[in-house]
């Protein structure tokens, strides 16, 4: 689960983290108001979606009087914002962050993750802040400095001062700065977050270590005992038809190609989607159904692939094991029924009940291809969408 | 033979009252040996009673004093998931099998480095398979977890995966043309993790009674590459690979940071090029994976 950088600096704030002074908005009147109560001479009107690249997508702008803020907010409130990591249509800006200027003497870069490797929290620093850290990491690894943290130690005073040293962090500043990475860490723990990313952490003339910017994920496992961190989930910045989906118990994920896919498990589902590729065709979604699906969750999940206008076909893959085939069969052709399916349907069934389950899609009377190998329903789909 | 259980092995249910834990261990005693090798289940609060004739302790440490048992089933839901392996580690069992999904990755972080803490101190090293997995399967011999048993076949071809359901499509298609399976394991999604592929390869390696193995991967992570480098030295019999996720959307799960740890050798492309490199007979194609490894027998 993702939030906002407004939210993601109120929870950094909360953990000991020194964040510029900053007011959340929704108009554009609300936004001059909140300038005026921060004062000072200099503001920041900052887009809050939640991809990250939004300076360079023209949603950061930094205002030098209230009239600027107003246009600022004018022009950013309610924009279709375009970045890297948007897509081309992009994303509608309903939220603003009107945060006082700061005194920017370098931008650095820091982040928290969890290491699979070393089964360790990573945390990773940079003098390269600001920037495109992929872009950092690709051309100048070098760059980059990390730190394993054990869980039951926590971040020492010695990787501190290794990470503050090996990010060029301005000399008077490392004590703060090593005290910023403990706090970071110790909030990437508290909060079950599965990434926390400053970029850019920097430094002010008078010292001060400021993180100007936050972005975390959240681990999706984890959210049963975080009932602040879910309280600040914003639905309008998710996929409506993933949330639809989950609502139902289905992991669903829209892509570009025009092959609807219904599979058990989320592996199967990946090799299925991989092998109507390889046959010349390109998968509209991810959709495993889980180990229980019902009549119920399987007309659902036919409801959610055909909202997709692009889908001109689908494919149904089921290893039944202690799902039964003809339980799904079942399921599937009720679908069928209730959507009043208009595109070609090849169904492939193995495992547990097997030939019951391809006698129900027979006997259903609906045109329904039945395939034996993953490989021959990707061809027969791809055929029949053709 | 085969790896780490066979007809012999003695097993403790942990959660074995809960709904899941139930069905699986009547499927599981119903399978080859299954009446003899599950001899315990673990309940504090139903302690003396019995289910399917299975007695119930009140803790692992009992159970297994008492029955001999030296590995563990965990069906236990996600809150109390990781203190239910932990209790399986702490009695010094010889495996913990985590089936449980949806286990909070910090619980599994804190784990892990108690399990590692535990062994770097001289205790015993209990193996963790999984969590979030299929379990694993001797065929005609036992099978601890929720595959379905009948598609299995006693014979010589390891299958190590990630995922469930493409375990059993492996296990489908070796079983159609006639080879049979001398030990099937699932390391389960998740993160962190237990046992890895280069473990149960190892453990394949090791087996007479393995001819040969499919080995199954998935976008995310380096423990693919990491088995097919050790593959490399080590192996001595055929491996088929395949990875899944060709088409999976790139920074879909992973934020920005988690592909800048692994440098972008974590995608399906960059695993499979690997595994070629090491050694593998590779396949996109994964209706293929049993015809390609009978053709190197």
């Amino acid at each position: 689960m993702k939030i906002h950088e407004y939210q993601g600096k109120q929870i950094l704030k909360k953990f000991g983290v020194t964040v510029p002074r900053g007011i959340h908005c929704t108009t554009v009147d609300d936004a001059v108001k909140a300038a005026e109560t921060l004062g000072g001479k200099v503001w920041v009107v900052k887009a809050q979606i939640h991809a990250g690249g939004r300076g360079k997508g023209g949603g950061v702008k930094v205002a030098t009087s209230l009239e600027k803020v107003r246009e600022y907010a004018s022009q950013i409130l309610g924009m279709q914002l375009i970045t890297h990591q948007t897509g081309p249509e992009g994303q509608k800006v309903r939220h603003l962050l009107i945060e006082e200027g700061a005194d920017i003497q370098h931008e650095y870069y820091v982040a928290a993750l969890t290491d699979r490797a070393t089964q360790s929290v990573a945390i990773m620093a940079s003098y390269e802040g600001g920037m495109d850290i992929e872009e950092v990491a690709h051309k100048t690894p070098e760059k980059i400095v990390k730190v394993f943290v054990n869980p039951l130690v926590g971040l020492t005073d010695e990787q501190g001062m290794t990470l503050a040293k090996g990010m060029g962090m301005n000399e008077a500043s490392i004590p703060q700065c090593i005290d910023t990475l403990k706090k970071l860490y110790t909030c990437y723990m508290e909060t079950d977050a599965s990434l926390a990313e400053i970029n850019p952490l920097i430094h002010e003339a008078d010292g001060t270590v400021k993180a100007l910017d936050a972005k975390f994920n959240f681990d999706s496992n984890a959210l049963y005992r975080q009932e602040e961190i879910v309280a600040m989930r914003d639905l309008d910045e998710e996929d409506a038809d993933e949330i639809e989906a989950s609502k139902f118990d289905l992991a669903y994920i829209s892509l570009d190609g025009n092959i609807g896919c219904l599979v058990n498990g989320a592996g199967l589902a990946m090799a299925t989607m991989d092998t109507i590729k390889l046959f010349g065709a390109e998968p509209a979604n991810f959709l495993d159904v889980g180990g229980g699906a019902t009549t119920e969750k399987v007309t659902e999940a036919f409801k959610i692939m055909l909202k997709n206008p692009k889908v001109k076909g689908i494919l149904v893959n089921i290893f039944g094991g202690i799902m039964k085939c003809d339980t799904i069969a079942t399921g599937v052709v009720a679908a069928a029924k209730e959507t009043h399916l208009s595109v070609p349907l090849v169904v492939r069934m193995k495992g547990t009940n097997e030939d019951m389950g391809k006698q129900i899609l027979k006997d259903s009377g609906l045109p329904i291809i039945s395939a034996d190998s993953m490989a021959e329903a990707a061809t027969k789909i791809v055929a029949a969408v053709k | 033979m085969s790896i780490f259980i066979n007809k012999d092995t003695r097993i403790i249910t942990q959660g074995i009252t809960g709904k899941t834990g139930q069905f699986h261990t009547e499927k599981c005693q119903e399978y080859a040996n299954g009446k003899e090798c599950f001899v315990a289940g673990v309940n504090p609060k139903k302690a003396g009673e019995s289910i399917f004739n299975i007695p119930i302790y009140a803790s692992v440490k009992e159970a297994a004093a008492e029955t001999g048992a030296t590995v563990s089933v965990i069906y236990v839901p996600p809150p109390g998931a990781a203190a239910a392996i932990w209790e399986a580690v702490e009695a010094d069992l010889d495996l913990a099998i985590c089936i449980t999904e949806g286990i909070p990755v910090r619980d599994m972080l804190i784990l892990r480095n108690k399990m590692k803490e535990k062994e770097a101190k001289g205790g015993k090293k209990t193996l963790l398979l999984g969590p979030n997995c299929p379990g694993l399967i001797t065929p005609d011999e036992v099978k601890i977890g929720i595959m379905p048993g009948h598609i299995h076949r006693k014979g010589r071809i390891g299958v190590v995966s990630r995922s469930g359901t493409l375990t059993y499509e492996a296990v489908g298609q070796l079983t159609e043309i006639g080879l049979g399976q001398s030990s099937a394991v699932g390391i389960g999604g998740d993160p962190i993790n237990g046992l890895k592929h280069i473990d149960v390869m190892k453990a394949f390696n090791d087996d007479p009674e393995t001819d040969a193995v499919i080995m199954i991967g998935e976008i995310g992570g380096p423990d693919e590459a990491e088995a097919a480098m050790w593959c490399k030295e080590n192996m001595k019999k055929p491996v088929v690979g395949f990875i899944a996720g060709v088409t999976a959307p790139a920074g879909k799960r992973m934020g920005h940071a988690g592909a800048l740890i692994s440098g972008g050798a974590d995608t399906a492309d960059a695993k499979l090029a690997i595994m070629e490199e090491c050694g593998f007979k590779v396949t996109r194609n994964p209706s293929e994976m049993a015809k390609l490894l009978k053709a190197m027998l």
